[in-house]
């Protein structure tokens, strides 16, 4: 599955991979017009570019993992449900708002024979798309789309999965008047009222309280170049350093990749992307969400809904870093 | 010289901060209405709440002033107040955020945004949480995420409702994503104390926006406002990018959050503990009568040991 428009949307750190490869092409067409081998050559000009791809990928600064985890091919919630389920079927509609909402999906699935729902923000794969999917900015409907699927979820014993790739709640003038605040802190506290297993994954960009939304489970599982922020890097140096440009120092300063949030004793799983991210390889990566799903929800599924509901509540009521004197 | 030279001779004399309050309170007999810049004595104002006398307008008030308003004398203990914040991230901006803390720490006095604690509520026993917008804008981070979690828990524990007052640009950003997690730690508290039938009520007085609305804030059984208090998720220049025309002046008040029906009732700060005692009264359940339990003589007509009478203890 060659991407047909790579080009156009390269990063700019795999500028010198991609003039790697297109060297290797070169060659390669050089000598079969020429009927000349070159394959001890090549093989070793391969070799440099899988170093090469592994060596920038291993040494991503915060802003380029911000990069990939904002990559327009990188898979998206839709993608990677079509991947590894048996059965899928989306289902529509919060029941109140007098519209659905595109920019979070969900539905009801079979995940290697079991019943299961599955929900997650959708950003959409091109431009166009991604004004229907509001580029993945979920309304107050979505929020409670959201939690009407989970209900669901709880009453016919389903386990619950949720895919988190937002750049944050849509914070437009309908969201407001809709209560956006509402919506979110709502689902907040109803999650750790389920009495099903819940997974959350961080798949591309977790952005703020329209990723935590959905993001309250059992298991908090992120891709390793997914990012998870508590404000937009941009947003955040425009108010701490009162300057946008400064989105670099920012991300780095707001410790959000996948490593970071291991330290501070929120993420429960790192998933490995393939080398090149997600991106280079979804059917790869499919393959490695879908393994660590069955595995949560396997052990998961093993403890008493009581139980389920203690260790979720004492999973977050250990979070946070403060000192305290006698 | 006349009242008013005498007023604006001291205004010329430094410059405007946002402490001025403060400082008139300490120099000063007088205040001048930010609202409508009408001369109150200090020592009415601060008889009438902090609110205007001749426009209503409600000043911004702190977490010291909001508890003696709020429960009465001499039964405050408060919880936790060995609590200190740190810098788990190392996080830097324009300066270090240790820095930060310590020197908010000296000015205000306080050990972080929020302050906690059980007291009685016109005779009423309450969990009670306040935010205090002075330090870093009242934003939320560990400390403020634990000391509410645990007055939710002691409520919880103790069979009491829960008062928050509300004050917040939203979570702190200086701690990164262990306070975006504060907001999931605080409304599971709420799960809980929700579960058990009690009563919370936050109260949301100007600003009360980002996390804390989209948590705490928006999670009552019954939700209260200050009069024109500033309440919203997004930041109001942000909406308005996204729609490219004006907002209403209303848009993010108190009243507008009440007629979209996100607010049960806004609250002038002068009503606010009556109204509060009100609401607990209204939720207690009615004492059942005594008889009820001590003969249950028509509970299942099997109870063959009781000699029946019916009607005579009531
Ligand atoms: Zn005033
Ligand atoms: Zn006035």
């Amino acid at each position: 599955m060659a991407p047909p428009e790579r080009k156009s949307i390269l990063l700019s750190f795999e500028k010198p991979l991609v003039e790697l490869e297109a060297r290797i092409a070169q060659i390669r067409e050089l000598a079969e017009e020429n009927d000349v081998d070159v394959s001890a050559q090549l093989r070793q000009l391969e070799a440099r570019a899988t170093h090469l791809r592994q060596e920038i990928f291993s040494n991503l600064t915060p802003a380029q993992r911000l990069q990939v985890a904002r990559h327009p091919r990188r898979p998206s919630t839709l993608d990677y449900i079509q991947a590894i389920t048996d059965d899928w079927l989306e289902l529509h509609g919060d029941r109140g708002s007098g519209k659905d909402d595109p920019a979070l999906v969900g539905g009801v699935a079979r995940l290697e024979g079991r019943p299961v729902v599955i929900l997650g923000h959708q950003k959409g794969r091109d431009t166009k798309d991604n004004v229907v999917r509001n580029f993945g900015m979920a309304s107050p409907g979505g929020y409670r789309k959201a939690m009407r699927l989970m209900r669901h979820a709880d009453r016919f014993s389903m386990p619950i999965i949720t895919f988190i790739d937002t750049p944050g709640a849509y914070p437009g003038y309908e969201a407001e008047e809709m209560g956006q605040g509402e919506a979110i802190a709502y689902n907040l506290r109803e999650m750790f009222g389920l009495t099903v297993p819940i997974v959350c994954t961080i798949i591309g960009e977790g952005g703020s309280g329209g990723a935590l939304g959905i993001g309250v489970g059992d298991r908090l599982m992120m891709f390793e170049h997914s990012v998870y922020t508590v404000a937009s890097p941009e947003a955040c140096a425009a108010i701490l350093w009162k300057d946008a440009g400064r989105s670099g120092e920012a991300a780095e300063a707001l410790k959000i990749t996948s490593w970071d949030l291991k330290q501070l004793g929120i993420l429960d799983e790192l998933l490995p992307e393939p080398v090149g991210g997600a991106h280079a390889n979804p059917i790869q990566a499919a393959d490695i969400l879908k393994q660590a799903l069955m595995e949560q929800i396997t052990e998961l599924s093993q403890l008493a809904p009581a139980t389920l509901q203690q260790l979720r509540y004492q999973k977050y009521r250990q979070i946070g870093v403060f000192a305290e004197a006698a | 010289m006349s009242l008013f030279d005498w007023f604006a001779n001291r205004r010329k004399s430094g410059p405007i901060s946002e402490d001025r309050q403060e400082r008139e309170i300490a120099d000063g007999l007088w205040t001048k209405c930010e609202h409508c810049d009408v001369l109150t004595y200090t020592k009415d104002l601060r008889t009438n709440q902090w609110v205007c006398s001749d426009c209503g307008h409600h000043h911004r008030i702190f977490s010291d002033e909001r508890i003696r308003q709020l429960i009465d004398a001499n039964t405050w203990q408060p919880l936790d107040v060995h609590i200190q914040p740190q810098d788990p991230l190392k996080f830097k901006d324009r300066k270090g955020y240790g820095d930060r803390l310590r020197d908010t720490q000296a000015k205000t006095k306080l050990t972080d945004a929020v302050q906690t604690g059980l007291g009685t509520l016109d005779g009423l026993p309450v969990a009670l949480g306040v935010m205090d917008f002075r330090f870093m804008g009242g934003s939320m981070g560990s400390v403020v995420g634990e000391k509410l979690t645990r007055m939710i828990e002691r409520g919880t524990a103790t069979s009491r409702p829960v008062i928050i007052v509300c004050a917040s640009g939203g979570a702190r950003m200086q701690e990164g994503m262990l306070s975006l997690m504060q907001m999931a730690k605080i409304s599971g508290a709420l799960q809980q104390h929700q579960a058990a039938k009690l009563l919370y009520m936050p109260v949301l007085t100007h600003p009360t926006t980002g996390g804390v609305t989209a948590s705490f804030a928006m999670l009552g059984d019954i939700i209260l406002a200050e009069p024109k208090a500033t309440i919203g998720f997004a930041g109001r220049r942000v909406v308005e990018q996204t729609l490219r025309e004006k907002l209403p002046d209303n848009f993010q008040t108190a009243e507008y959050l009440r007629d979209h029906g996100f607010v049960d009732a806004i609250v002038p700060r002068t009503q606010l503990k009556q109204t509060l005692a009100q609401l607990i009264r209204l939720h207690q359940p009615v004492a059942a009568p005594a008889v009820v339990d001590n003969h249950t003589p028509w509970a299942n007509g099997l109870n063959a040991a009781e000699p029946t009478h019916i009607g005579v203890d009531l």
